[in-house]
């Protein structure tokens, strides 16, 4: 991991801009799938510009917490708040115009739809004839989809799919992303570029929610993190205090 | 070398291809009038003139437009959007209870059949929004339980609801159409083919736009991945909704037709069978292709209404004893049902698919022919 040191400082830059510009904050959240207790009061938030990781083992509850925020799944209890709204019940469709973007767990991306399409669904909310910028900024980010865009989605190999279902949540012009297991299955020099990609896409002004299991990788990006176990934080803090942690280190990082 | 050329400069029909794709709306429309005005003058022709009258023909051919609306229709519920509807006829008994309400001497209402085209095609998507509200929540095969449910349930209520709808006797002497002053009648079969032709265009081309649409996109998508398109800032609920509504409306218009040329409605007209002959109609013309569907409907009903006739005609006339005894007509269920497990084993996407269909149930033979190669191998 020489690459490590290098990676760290323009994400951090971002967010000392504004640390205490809270973007999104959960606070004591339950959710429930029928009688399982998912989360058990979960509390966190994410400031403006920065890129947070999720971390913890499966099960710990980190699709579910990006579930709830992104308003495919409702809190029982407490409250999610986005740029000082209460968002608690608000439906998925209107928090993507709300600026939330969500790259869904298992990248669900639309595999009968050509490459191209599946890009102009995620601009659903926005004006047809106002995406072309966006098109191509996100073949800027991903030039291998460009190569590809009248290919089905189906067609993609997995390192390109998963490009194709970040790409798609950009194109809804998110303020905060929230992105589920992105190296998920990817060989390990496409997890190294998946991992630059997020960090490019940090830069340019959008907020960040990880979620990962390769939790090297998320704290080496991130600046800072939760480490969540059956539906609780168990820790928080910045990502370098994380990455030293001893119960992080045993239980996440394999040493 | 005659194929690098033909390449090159666009075939004459190649170039009235590409016509009739930059204006879809007036080729169907065109496409209507040739095959209205050609049908009438085929049937004139031998072997086909010798199994009924042209009368008759042109009688079964507005019987047949019926179910080509209600399988466009259902079409937008299960091809477009992806939910199964088993219990599509429901709508269909809907709008023609409407207009046997409406124009009828059994309510004492005559409203004229134009308008209740509309009014048909309005109460149906209400109900079908009515129904769906609660239910489309549901999934796959949850749903398909639902709609199968409905579909018994509405010929129920207006078997036992005697005092509304006169039970098992049904609705009679429902008044017929009128244009301009022009009374239709029972003996003259060809105005109601006209408006129907009428009626089937116009319905298309609109079906073709919706498709098309905003709205034809987020049906995709729903079809696709839900939850993906939840995620991409989609209304599943009410998207899905109009997709109900409107396969519900269609059925509607085509219930206050069959009524209206019938002139009479009965709670036995919209059995399952109905709802399984339409579905079936969509699944072998090729779902989500509009108008496969509508030509798989016109097959299948001019095969069960005419050709399974002929068939036994034609046995009675052989003189083999077995097949003499044998009533065709009183085996189409079990024709279907042959039909469907052959096309499923030998051509699943139908017989007219959509090319995105056809890609998916075909997609290494397919995709080189659609798609256009990429530049570089694939893989990452």
């Amino acid at each position: 991991m020489t690459a490590a040191p290098s990676a760290v400082p323009a994400p951090g830059a971002a967010a000392a801009a504004g640390s205490d510009d809270v973007l999104l904050r959960l606070e004591n959240v339950h959710t429930y799938y029928g009688h399982i207790h998912a989360l058990q009061g979960v509390s966190l938030e994410v400031r403006r510009g920065e890129i947070v990781t999720l971390i913890g083992a499966n099960g710990a509850g980190k699709t579910t917490t990006l579930k709830t925020i992104s308003g495919l799944l409702h809190p029982r209890e407490g409250t999610v708040t986005f740029e000082g709204r209460d968002i608690s019940r608000t439906a998925a469709h209107q928090l993507v115009r709300a600026g939330i973007g969500h790259s869904p767990e298992g990248r669900r991306i639309f595999s009968r739809l050509t490459v191209l399409e599946n890009l102009k669904m995620g601009a659903f909310t926005r004006p047809q004839n106002d995406i072309e910028g966006d098109l191509d900024h996100v073949f800027e980010l991903f030039p291998r989809l460009k190569e590809r865009t009248s290919q089905r989605g189906g067609s993609l190999s997995g390192g390109e799919q998963q490009m194709l279902a970040i790409g798609r949540a950009m194109m809804g012009r998110p303020r905060v992303l929230l992105l589920d297991e992105p190296s998920l299955g990817l060989s390990p020099i496409l997890v190294q570029q998946i991992f630059a990609i997020i960090q490019e896409i940090n830069s340019t002004g959008t907020t960040i929610l990880l979620v990962e299991q390769n939790a090297l990788q998320a704290l080496i990006v991130a600046n800072r993190g939760y480490v969540l176990q059956t539906g609780e934080v168990a820790l928080s803090g910045l990502s370098a205090d994380l990455r030293e942690n001893e119960m992080v280190r045993k239980a996440y990082l394999g040493e | 070398m005659t194929t690098a050329t033909s390449k090159r400069l666009p075939s004459p029909w190649g170039r009235l291809r590409a016509r009739a794709r930059d204006h879809r709306s007036l080729t169907i429309l065109a496409g209507w009038a040739i095959v209205a005005s050609v049908l009438p003058v085929i049937v004139m022709i031998p072997p086909l003139s010798t199994f009924q009258p042209e009368s008759l023909w042109i009688d079964g051919f507005a019987n047949a437009g019926v179910f080509i609306l209600l399988a466009m229709g259902l079409n937008v519920v299960v091809g477009l959007a992806g939910l199964l509807d088993l219990g599509y006829a429901a709508f269909f008994a809907i709008g023609s209870y409407a207009y046997a309400f409406g124009a009828s001497p059994f309510t004492n209402l005559q409203i004229p059949f134009w308008p209740m085209l509309l009014v048909g095609a309005v109460v149906a998507a209400t109900l079908g929004i009515l129904l769906g509200a609660p239910t489309l929540r549901l999934r796959g095969d949850y749903l398909a339980i639902v709609t199968l449910g409905f579909g018994e349930i509405v010929p129920a209520v207006f078997l036992n609801a005697s005092a509304f709808t006169k039970g098992t006797n049904g609705i009679g002497g429902i008044y017929k159409p009128e244009l301009f002053g022009f009374q239709f009648t029972l003996e003259n079969p060809v105005p109601y083919y006209v408006a129907m032709v009428g009626v089937l265009a116009i319905t298309m081309v609109f079906l073709y736009r919706l498709q098309g649409s905003r709205l034809g996109r987020a049906w995709m998508a729903i079809r696709e991945d839900e939850l993906a398109a939840a995620s991409s800032g989609i209304n599943t609920i009410t998207t899905k909704l109009l997709a109900f509504a409107l396969g519900a409306s269609t059925a509607g218009l085509a219930g206050v037709f069959a009524t209206s040329k019938l002139t009479f409605v009965g709670p036995g007209q919209f059995g399952f069978q109905v709802s399984f002959t339409v579905l079936a109609m969509v699944v072998l013309g090729g779902m989500g292709n509009i108008w496969g569907v509508a030509t798989g409907a016109f097959v299948i009903y001019t095969i069960q209404a005419v050709l399974l006739k002929e068939l036994n005609q034609f046995f009675a006339v052989l003189h083999v004893p077995i097949l003499q005894s044998i009533d065709f007509v009183q085996y189409q269920y079990l024709l279907y049902g042959v039909a469907l497990v052959a096309m499923m084993l030998l051509r699943p996407e139908g017989l007219f698919p959509s090319s995105r269909r056809r890609q998916e149930l075909h997609a290494t033979s397919d995709d080189v022919a659609d798609v256009p190669p990429p530049t570089e191998a694939l893989g990452a």
